[in-house]
């Protein structure tokens, strides 16, 4: 089944999907996890435990009070080792817990409820206290996203099952290998917020994950096998792609009646709801230039070097460790601890790494072609560049995804998103002052 | 991540597209090659010269140019591509230092004035050009037959009737050095356009608008036809607007020009509709035989207006066109 929607713009990228068919593996337990305090969008949790406690998986070690905000658990058993600022894939600094393994991987079993017969805030409830977030990069709490405001009614559900980034397959694998447990995050998703239909959307690169799904729903609900372009794994391109419907600037998709959910997502949604456990793993995809990538089960705070050699080591020299996947991911300078929100550990060297020349730009048209939002990023660079901020929200800066389409078509190899974010950051800042 | 490795942190994304400014100016001169062929083949050793010398006069007053102004040369191709482009629609006949003197012309006054590549609103081949041709009317107008060399006029200048259409197409007529053969300018112009370089919608917009209304404003009109006959006449005629004179090397290779054009399909929609438009205005009211470079040239300076106006539809509101992108 085709929606018969698109999404403008975009580009096909040669997609590396190296691991698609690897089976997910579980990584072996780590000896130490690192867990920042803020692994999500939203307020920093403060510690509830000491350097020295003895912690169990699966315990919570941090939360907020903050509406918008996730509490943090154990990831493996054993000693607080620190706690201290350190440096996340984000790229932010953060206040994060260290915890020594004791290697007997002891569990503090939570308690499942059965998602038919509680109500609304209890199902909301267990998924907040179980800290679960968007798993498809972003990492907001989803106990904040399954709860619209007063007044916005959502009557569809969609089940972002795109994976548009090349490399990534993470979600892929789980919608093949956990199929029925998507589902059944579905279900609870749809009933919390009462809507009407769901609507699970994968890419038609993945045709048997839309296969395991379509089994799974058993024809309860539409599974669309959408036209592969990246990047439609963003929220506002699947709504339009799949509905038809245009999220404002600056408004939500609860604006239009929809509330979107990463594939893992809701798969942890079932495992908090129904089994009563926290987000303590995730599945990590582990590519590019490592001699044995793959799709590995991994405690979050996990560090990336550890993943790397389990995953046989680089081939060749590493130039570029990239958090995420190659159109959006963050190159990272120093090692890092996998957090809710990381889907991929991509490896880079020498060769896939090369320097360009910037040249000057010679208005092909080109990133005006692809930008799927709509803009003209040449225009808007060369105001960035002129300093012209205020001319720079005429031509709607501020709607840029940052999706990278327009720098990844440009002949003249400018970095226009870097551009972009410059003129936005300035422009945020401006608006901080003028308040 | 081991101790000593260093890590390149630069913005995402981290994967591009192998396309490259380089890569996009040689793609438009290998298109040119037909063209460059036929017209030596046609009108001999000369022209070979010719183009020679404007190439190397090009590059040599962009570098000149560059250093003058302080900023460093880079061999990006796009001098090369001027000095060929201009030397292919100048008549066979010129001496040697016309191309060089209109090449220096039009890449330091129409290119290296406004800022170098990417920054000049006319197009410096077109601008060298009509700097030759407006300097120097005599010599810009003396043509040849091919092979003989035989002096003639362009089937333009005769007009409709002198010369059989099939000549025209393949260019067996007299004209400029790369003009005269639409057929080889379409083989580059399809190799262009099948590799996505060019948007197909300026030639065919372009030369689709000529040949629309020439079958109302020629010397046979549509609306005058009685008989088939008649119609024959009028559709040979629009056919021989089309391809006679520069109309079809303007449209696939100048009117295309990135720099000078509009940056979205409508944009280019309007450069090319209104670019046929003033060159039916030329040629039947002008009294000008010619008319593609002026034609090119005045919607060239319509292009920061029309990119002006014409803006795609921002995702999630209604300002914008459809289309415009
Ligand atoms: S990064 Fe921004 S400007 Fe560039 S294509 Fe994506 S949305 Fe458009
Ligand atoms: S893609 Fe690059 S060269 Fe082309 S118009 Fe955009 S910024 Fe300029």
């Amino acid at each position: 089944m085709l929606s018969g929607f698109k999404f403008r713009g975009g580009i096909h990228p040669d997609y590396f999907k190296l691991t698609a068919g690897s089976r997910v593996r579980r990584a072996d337990l780590p000896k130490e996890v690192i867990l920042p305090l803020r692994q999500h969008v939203g307020a920093v949790c403060e510690s509830l435990i000491e350097e020295g406690e003895r912690v169990k998986v699966g315990q919570k070690i941090a939360d907020s009070e903050s509406p918008v905000s996730s509490p943090i658990h154990a990831t493996i058993s054993g000693t607080v080792a620190e706690i201290s600022v350190r440096s996340t894939p984000t790229g932010e600094r953060v206040r994060s817990i260290r915890i020594e393994s004791d290697g007997r991987d002891r569990w503090l079993k939570g308690k499942g409820i059965d998602p038919e017969k509680s109500s609304r805030e209890e199902i909301l409830a267990k998924i907040r206290e179980n800290g679960i977030v968007g798993l498809g990069g972003a990492a907001f709490p989803t106990h904040v996203k399954l709860n619209p405001p007063e007044g916005k009614r959502v009557d569809t559900v969609i089940i972002n099952g795109a994976e548009c980034e090349p490399y990534i397959t993470a979600d892929h694998r789980l919608m093949v290998e956990e199929s029925r447990r998507i589902v059944r995050g579905a279900k609870i998703i749809a009933k919390v917020l009462g809507a009407e239909r769901v609507i699970f959307a994968v890419e038609d690169n993945k045709p048997d994950a839309v296969e395991r799904l379509r089994k799974a729903t058993s024809g309860d609900f539409e599974v669309l096998a959408l036209k592969t372009k990246y990047p439609q794994g963003d929220e506002r391109h699947l709504i339009k792609a799949v509905l038809n419907r245009e999220v404002p600037p600056g408004g939500l998709p609860f604006d239009v009646g929809v509330v979107v959910q990463n594939v893992g997502t809701a798969k942890a949604i079932c495992d908090a709801v129904c089994d009563g456990i926290p987000l303590v793993e995730r599945v990590v995809t582990v590519t590019g230039d490592v001699r044995k990538p793959g799709n590995l089960l991994v405690r979050i705070g996990t560090l990336f070097s550890n993943l790397i050699e389990q995953c046989g080591g680089p081939v060749g020299a590493v130039r570029k460790v990239i958090s995420g996947g190659p159109m959006m991911g963050i190159a990272q300078s120093e090692d890092v601890p996998v957090i809710k929100g990381t889907n991929c550990i991509l490896v880079f060297s020498e060769r896939r790494v090369v320097e360009e020349e910037e040249m000057p730009c010679i208005r092909c048209g080109r990133c005006v072609d692809v930008c799927p939002m709509g803009l003209m990023p040449f225009m808007i660079r060369a105001l960035v560049e002129k300093g012209k901020f205020d001319a720079c929200s005429e031509y709607d800066i501020m709607s840029c995804d940052e999706c990278g389409c327009c720098a990844y078509v440009c002949p003249a190899k400018i970095p226009l998103v870097q551009i972009i974010k410059r003129g936005k950051m300035a422009l945020a800042s401006a608006k901080e002052v003028g308040r | 991540m081991k101790e000593g490795t260093k890590l390149v942190v630069s913005p995402s994304p981290h994967v591009k597209d192998a396309i490259s400014v380089r890569g996009i100016m040689s793609a438009v001169i290998v298109a040119l090659i037909p063209a460059t062929v036929s017209g030596i083949y046609l009108f001999g050793l000369h022209a070979l010269a010719v183009i020679i010398a404007s190439i190397l006069s090009a590059v040599g007053t962009e570098f000149v140019a560059l250093k003058l102004m302080g900023r460093k040369f880079v061999m990006d191709g796009s001098a090369v591509l001027t000095g060929l482009l201009l030397a292919l629609c100048l008549p066979p006949t010129v001496p040697l230092w016309m191309p060089i003197v209109g090449a220096a012309f039009g890449i330091a006054i129409g290119k290296c004035a406004f800022g170098g590549l990417g920054h000049n609103i006319f197009n410096p081949a077109l601008v060298g050009r009509v700097f030759l041709a407006l300097s120097w009317p005599a010599l810009m107008t003396r043509w040849v037959t091919p092979f003989d060399a035989v002096s003639t006029a362009t089937p333009l200048a005769k007009g409709f009737g002198s010369v059989p259409i099939f000549d025209l197409f393949v260019g067996n007529v007299a004209g400029c050095i790369g003009e005269t053969s639409a057929l080889a300018i379409l083989i580059g112009g399809a190799f262009l356009i099948a590799m996505r370089y060019i948007d197909w919608r300026v030639p065919l917009f372009y030369i689709g608008t000529v040949g629309f209304l020439m079958l109302f404003l020629g010397q046979n009109s549509i609306l005058d036809a009685s008989d088939l006959d008649s119609l024959v006449e009028v559709g040979k005629e629009s056919l021989f607007h089309m391809f006679a004179g520069g109309l079809f090397l303007g449209a696939f290779f100048m009117a295309t020009d990135y720099v000078t054009t509009p940056m979205t399909k409508l944009g280019r929609i309007i450069f090319a509709v209104g670019a046929g438009i003033l060159v039916v205005a030329i040629r039947t009211v002008g009294g000008y035989p010619e008319g593609v470079a002026f034609s090119i040239l005045i919607m060239n300076g319509f292009t920061p207006l029309i990119d002006r106006v014409i803006k795609p539809r921002v995702y999630g509101t209604k300002r914008g066109f459809v289309g415009g992108g």
